[in-house]
Order: C-alpha cells, then sequence, then structure tokens
C-alpha cells in the first residue's frame, strides 16, 4: 500500500470510531429520555411489525458485509450487486417503520408515548437515510472502478456505518417493543 | 469588485440568505399544497429557513465542494496557499485547509463575536444602574441578557479553537490537523450560527436566558427557535472539532514525542476535545428536542396530556429531563471552555520563571481527570430543580472532589513561580491576573455546591459573580495572555508593550470590582436575570460600580484590539524567539512558512527544562537522519 494512502487511513479509522463514540452518547442521550419518561411501561406496539423490521435490517448487515467481502475478493458482481440489496432492505425497514409504525394509532403529540416514540424512530430513521444515501454514492463510485481490492476505504467506511446504524436498532428495538408493561 | 464576489466569506452570506428564503418558501408552499390557512406560518418557516440557510452558507462559501467532489467521484487534491490569482489575504476569507489559517479565522471571528456580546452587556448594564425601568422593556432586556450569554459561550468556543487550531500542530511537530477538510467545515459552521443567534435577537428575542429550561422556552417568541438552532449548529462545530483534535494528537506526533513529553498546553487541548466530542450531543439532543415538541408538539418536557394521551394512558413529559440532558453537557462545557486557558498558564509560567514546570506529570493528568469527573458533576446545577432528593447528595460530593484535580494546578503555579527569575512583560502580567481571577472562582464554587448555602445563593448574583470568575481567570486572561505571547510569532512583528500594561492595568482592577460587586449584591439577595430591583435591598450603588467596571473592561479590551491591530500592520519586526522558549513553534521563523516545519521534529529531552544548562527539548533533523 502506498505510504501516504496507509497514514490517511490510519486517520480515517481513528476518525470514524471517534465519531461512533460520540453518535452513542447520542443515542444514550435518547434511550435515556425514554427509561425517564416511560419508566417500566410500554404503549401498545404491533409487535409483528416490530419483529419484520428488525428481522430485516439484521438482514441488510449481512448483506453489506457480504458486499465488503466480495470486494476484497475481486468479485465486482456480487459486491455491487450485495450493496443494492442492502438498499433495498434498508428501503424496506423505513416502510415498515414510517408505513405501519407511524401510520398506527399513537400521534407524535400523545403524552410522553408519542413523542419518545417518534423521537426513537425518527432519529433512527434519519441515521439510516444517511446510510442509505452514502450506500449509493459508493455504489456509484464502485461501478465506475474507483475501488481496488486494497484500497477501498469508501466502502470499508460505509459498512461499517451501517453496522453501526443497525446496532443502534438492536438497542432500540427492545427498548421499545419488548421492555416494560405494555399499557393499554 | 470582482475579487469580492469571489470571496467565500461573500459567496456564504449570500447563500445563507437564499437557503433561508427557499427554506420559508418551502414551508409555505408546502402548506399551500395542503391548502392550510393562514399560508405564512412564522415558526416552521424560521425553523426550516435557518436550516437551509446554514446549508447554504455552508455550499456558498464552499466547505463542501469537496466532499461533493468525492461524492461523484472527481480527486480533490490538497490545495496549499492562496486561491490562484488571488491576493494573500484573500486566503482569510475563504475556505482555507492549512490550520494556521484556520486558527487565525476562528481568533478573529471569535473576537468580533466577543465584542458583539460584549456591547450587549453595556445594553443592560445601563439599565440597571437605577431601579425601575429606563431604557428597555422587560422583554428586550431578558433578550439581552439571554443573547450575552450564548453569544459569549460561542465566543469562547471559537477563541478555544482558535488557540487549539494554531498552537497543536505546531507544538507537536504536525505537518497540519489530521482532517484539513473538516477543520474548515469546523470553523465555518460557527459564521451561519453567529448569524443565526443574531438575527434571534430581532425576530421577538427570547427570554430563557441560555440555559433554556422548558416550560418557558416552549413558550418563548420566536427567537427561541432560532437560538437553539444556533446553540446547534455551534455544537457541530464542537463536535467534530473535538474528534478532528484528538485523531491529530495520537497519530501525527514524531515518534520520540511520547505523550508525557508534549508540551502541557497539548494535554489540555485534548482535556477538552473529549468532553466536546461526547458530551456536546446531549445538548445537541435536547435543543432539537426543544425544536420539535414546539414545532410538533412532541410532548418530552411538558407534564399536561391531551385527550388522545390520557385514552392511550401515557405518562406525561417532564420539564426536569431537560435539565439533565442539558447540564450533562453544560458543565462539562465549563471545562471546554477553561482547560485550554488553564494549558496556558502552564505553557508560559515556567518560560517567564525561568523554572521547570513544576509536577509537569500531575498537571497532564489532572486535565484528564478534571475532564473526567467533569461528567459526574451536572446535577450541582438542579438543587433547586425538584430533581429526586437523593441524589442531591452524591452530587455534591462529587462536586467538591472536583477541588482536587483543580487544586494540583493550583499548586503547581505556585511551585513554578516559587524561586524563579521572574519577568513581568504584558503575557506574564495576563498569566498571573488570570490566577488571581481564577482563585476567586474556585472560592466562591464550593459555597453553591454546597446544598445547605446553595438553596440561598442559586439564581442570585452570586452565581453570576462566580461564573464571570471562573470565565476570565480561565479563559478572557489567559486567552489575552496567549494573544500578546503569540503575537510576534504570527505576525511576526512586535505589539507595544505600554499598551499591553495598560490593558492589563485596567482590565485586572475592574474585573475584581465588578465580580466583587456581583458575588456582594448575590449576598445581600440580588437575583440574576431580573430586569429590575427593590430600591430597598440597598444593591443599587453597587449596580453602579459593576457598571462602570463593565465599562472599563470594555475599554481596555478596545485598548487591547487596537494595539493588535496597529501592531500588526506597522510596528517593529520581531526576533524568532523573544521569549526564549523551548518550545518547537519557536524554532522556526516567524511569521511561519507555509510548510510549517522544513525538516521533520525530535524530540531529545524534557519539554521544560527551563534554567537547566545545556538542556534541549526539540531538534529539527533532515529527514532520515537520527532515530
Ligand atoms: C471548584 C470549582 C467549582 C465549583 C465547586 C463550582 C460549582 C458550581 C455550582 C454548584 C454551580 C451552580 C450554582 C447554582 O446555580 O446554584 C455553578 C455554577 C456555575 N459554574 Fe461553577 N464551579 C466551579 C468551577 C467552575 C469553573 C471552572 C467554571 C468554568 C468556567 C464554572 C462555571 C460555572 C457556570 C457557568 C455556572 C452557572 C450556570 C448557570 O446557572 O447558568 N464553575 N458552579
Ligand atoms: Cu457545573
Amino acid at each position: 500500500m502506498h505510504g501516504e494512502y496507509r497514514v490517511a487511513l490510519r486517520n480515517n479509522r481513528l476518525g470514524l470510531w471517534l465519531f461512533f463514540l460520540s453518535e452513542s452518547f447520542l443515542f444514550m442521550g435518547i434511550l435515556v429520555s425514554r427509561f425517564y419518561l416511560w419508566g417500566n411501561t410500554r404503549p401498545e406496539l404491533n409487535q409483528l411489525n416490530g419483529l419484520l423490521v428488525t428481522t430485516v435490517l439484521l438482514l441488510s448487515s449481512f448483506t453489506m458485509n457480504r458486499a465488503e467481502t466480495a470486494l476484497v475478493q475481486n468479485d465486482r458482481k456480487t459486491f455491487l450487486n450485495c450493496l443494492l440489496l442492502t438498499v433495498a432492505l434498508g428501503t424496506l425497514f423505513l416502510a415498515g417503520v414510517v408505513v405501519f409504525e407511524w401510520g398506527g394509532h399513537i400521534r407524535p403529540s400523545d403524552g410522553a408515548y408519542g413523542a419518545v416514540l417518534f423521537g426513537m424512530t425518527g432519529m433512527h430513521a434519519l441515521h439510516v437515510v444517511s446510510g442509505i444515501v452514502f450506500i449509493l454514492i459508493v455504489w456509484n463510485n464502485g461501478r465506475r472502478g474507483l475501488y481496488s481490492s486494497e484500497q477501498h476505504w469508501g466502502v470499508e467506511a460505509c459498512a461499517i456505518w451501517w453496522h453501526y446504524v443497525d446496532l443502534v436498532w438492536v438497542f432500540f428495538y427492545p427498548a421499545l417493543y419488548l421492555m416494560g408493561q405494555a399499557v393499554h | 469588485m470582482r475579487t469580492f464576489f469571489k470571496l467565500g466569506f461573500v459567496r456564504g452570506l449570500l447563500g445563507q440568505v437564499l437557503g433561508t428564503l427557499f427554506g420559508m418558501g418551502l414551508v409555505t408552499g408546502t402548506r399551500a399544497a395542503l391548502g392550510y390557512d393562514p399560508l405564512w406560518a412564522a415558526e416552521p418557516a424560521w425553523v426550516i429557513g435557518g436550516l437551509l440557510g446554514t446549508l447554504g452558507f455552508m455550499i456558498g462559501v464552499g466547505a463542501l465542494t469537496d466532499w461533493a467532489k468525492w461524492a461523484i467521484g472527481v480527486e480533490t487534491p490538497m490545495h496549499h496557499g492562496a486561491p490562484a490569482g488571488q491576493p494573500e489575504w484573500t486566503r482569510y476569507f475563504a475556505v482555507d485547509l492549512s490550520h494556521k489559517v484556520i486558527g487565525v479565522q476562528y481568533t478573529v471571528w471569535g473576537i468580533m463575536v466577543l465584542l458583539v456580546g460584549g456591547f450587549l452587556a453595556t445594553l443592560f448594564r445601563v439599565e440597571l444602574l437605577q431601579p425601575g425601568m429606563q431604557y428597555f422593556t422587560t422583554d428586550r432586556y431578558n433578550t439581552l441578557i439571554s443573547a450575552h450569554g450564548i453569544i459569549m459561550i460561542s465566543a469562547i468556543l471559537l477563541g478555544v479553537g482558535g488557540m487549539i487550531n494554531y498552537l497543536v500542530p505546531l507544538m507537536i511537530g504536525a505537518s497540519d490537523m489530521a482532517f484539513p477538510r473538516l477543520n474548515a467545515f469546523g470553523f465555518w459552521i460557527n459564521v451561519p450560527a453567529s448569524l443565526l443567534l443574531i438575527t434571534a435577537m430581532f425576530v421577538g428575542g427570547w427570554d430563557t436566558g441560555w440555559t433554556a429550561y422548558p416550560p418557558n422556552s416552549l413558550r418563548t417568541a420566536l427567537g427561541g427557535p432560532l437560538f437553539f438552532l444556533g446553540f446547534y449548529t455551534i455544537g457541530i462545530s464542537s463536535i467534530v472539532g473535538g474528534l478532528n483534535l484528538l485523531v491529530t494528537v495520537f497519530t501525527m506526533r514524531p515518534p520520540s514525542m511520547n505523550l508525557f513529553r508534549m508540551p502541557i498546553f497539548v494535554w489540555a487541548a485534548v482535556g477538552t476535545s473529549v468532553l466536546q466530542l461526547l458530551a456536546t450531543q446531549l445538548v445537541g439532543l435536547a435543543m432539537l428536542m426543544l425544536i420539535v415538541e414546539r414545532s410538533l408538539h412532541m410532548g418530552f418536557f411538558t407534564p399536561v396530556l391531551n385527550e388522545a394521551a390520557i385514552a392511550l394512558n401515557s405518562p406525561p413529559g417532564d420539564p426536569v429531563l431537560f435539565q439533565h440532558l442539558f447540564w450533562f453537557y453544560s458543565h462539562p462545557a465549563v471545562y471546554v471552555f477553561v482547560l485550554p486557558g488553564l494549558g496556558i498558564i502552564s505553557e508560559l509560567l515556567p518560560v517567564f520563571a525561568r523554572k521547570p514546570l513544576f509536577g509537569y506529570k500531575w498537571i497532564a493528568l489532572s486535565s484528564i481527570g478534571i475532564a473526567f469527573l467533569g461528567f459526574l458533576v451536572w446535577a450541582h446545577h438542579m438543587f433547586t430543580s425538584g430533581m429526586s432528593n437523593y441524589l442531591r447528595l452524591p452530587f455534591m460530593y462529587a462536586t467538591l472532589i472536583i477541588a482536587v484535580p483543580t487544586g494540583v494546578k493550583f499548586f503547581s503555579w505556585l511551585g513554578t513561580l516559587w524561586g524563579g527569575k521572574l519577568t513581568y512583560p504584558t503575557p506574564m502580567l495576563f498569566v498571573l491576573g488570570a490566577i488571581s481571577v481564577f482563585l476567586l472562582g474556585g472560592l466562591t464554587g464550593p459555597p453553591a455546591a454546597t446544598i445547605t448555602t446553595d438553596l440561598y445563593l442559586h439564581d442570585s448574583y452570586w452565581v453570576v459573580g462566580h461564573f464571570h470568575q471562573t470565565f476570565f481567570g480561565g479563559f478572557m486572561f489567559p486567552f489575552f495572555a496567549a494573544m500578546y505571547y503569540w503575537f510576534p510569532k504570527v505576525t511576526g512583528r512586535k505589539y507595544n508593550e505600554a499598551l499591553g500594561k495598560l490593558h492589563f492595568w485596567l482590565m485586572l482592577p475592574s474585573f475584581w470590582v465588578m465580580s466583587l460587586g456581583q458575588i456582594w449584591a448575590g449576598l445581600l439577595g440580588m437575583r440574576r436575570r431580573i430586569a429590575d430591583y427593590d430600591p430597598a435591598l440597598g444593591v443599587q450603588n453597587i449596580q453602579v460600580w459593576i457598571t462602570i467596571a463593565a465599562f472599563v473592561i470594555a475599554l481596555s479590551i478596545l485598548i487591547g484590539l487596537y494595539n493588535f491591530i496597529v501592531s500588526a500592520r506597522s510596528a517593529e519586526v520581531a526576533e524568532s524567539n523573544p521569549w526564549r522558549s523551548r518550545s518547537p513553534e519557536w524554532q522556526i521563523p516567524s511569521p511561519i512558512p507555509e510548510h510549517s516545519f522544513a525538516m521533520p521534529l525530535a524530540v531529545v529531552g524534557e519539554p521544560y527544562d527551563y534554567g537547566l544548562p545545556g538542556s534541549v527539548y526539540v531538534r529539527m533533523a533532515p529527514a532520515g537522519a537520527g532515530d
């Protein structure tokens, strides 16, 4: 690897992980607000929908990982297809949240249940959207052959970002759907 | 004229105006499409306008250009020096990737913002000369003190950014910061943020103080949401700036500079950056929650339920939650403001005492200790907020424990001074002044941290006195010390020593009068953030003294700025190392060339062995030579 690229790569990696650390404080703040306001209760939500969107998102982490591995193995076709598959799954997740969860019986203005439900899913959805945009950029650049199996920081960053956003949902899902007493 | 419109700054301003108008149009258009009546809704229009205006500024100034190119796969080589065909000075008005230019941009913009904030203070100080209302309505008064608070905080953050960006890469012998584009972004986002804060004063103002507590902040005028947005935007700058600095310090030092051989200011910068990186997210979140609660009625902080929420059996919102989120940032933030200044004190004392810094390791670790403890004490601002009682005691003890690392710094300064061969040029005067003022702040803090006394002191002028002491001791005085000290390095010229001393001798005593006056007024029962007071309190004379002192401080700062401006243009050329410092930045020419270090830096000794014959800290070695 080129010396300058290696230095930049080391800086970029450290920078991205520090950014994750910073974002974790944001998401921790949101979780704390959830427990502060909801305590040991939660609103009645569509459990099937919650399970489905979570499954879809976890699957998308798998396809993202496939994409990166394929690039390392110089399998360009699988790389690009898996990126698109990830975008599709991400969009499906968003649709599940926006259409089904937001379209349910709870409105944002409905007390702490509405505020926290929409606040958590909304902030997370924003991050999913940013991830999808990122993947599309990487897909476009990948299509034009800008990444090689050795030098592909853009792909790596995009992949970890996507995994990170998924990881956040792994904490949000139980906080929204599973923990505490469901209130009717 | 052509040059003028080519300046990134001018294009940014145009971008902000266009972006704001576009955002307002978007909101109004959407309302029209959905058949809402009336079409014009001021709050969403201003919030979306403010957001897109900020984006417009960043696009206009060109801070996003390289990333946009990267996204479409265009190479973006690093550019050094002025843009092709433009004079050198235009660099300062456009996106420039050199940390030295960005450091100056931060500092100069910080001083301009400081002047605005100071001007507001003189206005409301005049109102306080007499009981009763003379010049302003109470709403105007409240807007003035709120804007003064947040504008000064942004000025301090800018000053901190200026010192850190300019100095840290030089002190560790790095060619630049780790992420130069992010660095430029982090500076420029402050400009639309400052403009948002100033606009907020003219669209109705707001009356919450800088702390924005609900429920008041949910009901205050239109300036409120613009202030939240401006605060949020400043936060973005803090986060990316802190991140950039940490990566720079951890990866760009020469291999021979281990952590305990870094200049001490670098340690302070690391402490500050950790706090900026992590804590800022919480205040950003709190501001965002206020914005959506106002515009979408999401009841995070409102304890009242609507019908639908009652039908759901939903718990209510809680205003105390806001205070937790807010102070989880805003207490650590006070250390963001003062750690660099305390670092400056530790940095300059050995130079002017010609003695090693006393207890280097302890000072270095105390910065980190303060940063860490800073996360554990936020609720000492909430003793009277109605939070759970059992929380008060641990927060009281945690707060008092911070006196330990702070005391470490203090005694190390005394130890450094002890037996030194002291000289007293202007920077040294400001350092000594800073210590005396910070000591005051350290004495007025513990009574506010002790529950029993704080029940009386909270929300009184005592608190106002306390935090002005810590801000002046921890930031303002050290900042001016740094300005005078590095002035010859940055400009290559000497400042006027007589004017510098005048600046100091006006500012120090008047500050003492002002802040002791505030403490005294607080003890007599004067409440903070109140436009009027009862003559029977007996504080009017004190108010007069405070106001006079405030004007003298303002005058002294103007003298300082006059000195900087005139000296930078026409004063005598300075030697390259007038203070006989050992630090790397003084071993290279002034002003510093585009590529700071012609040769890589090698650390061969301890940083602060002043007065030890024959000891050397750094050597410049041709690449490949040495170890
Ligand atoms: C040993 C040192 C310190 C202690 C024990 C201390 C303690 C406190 C306490 C308990 C309060 C809350 C008072 C109240 O509202 O009732 C307070 C307020 C404040 N302190 Fe300190 N402090 C110390 C140092 C500092 C430092 C270094 C700074 C940094 C500049 C600082 C800045 C502030 C500010 C800005 C406020 C007012 C916040 C507000 O109510 O708007 N303090 N301090
Ligand atoms: Cu505090």
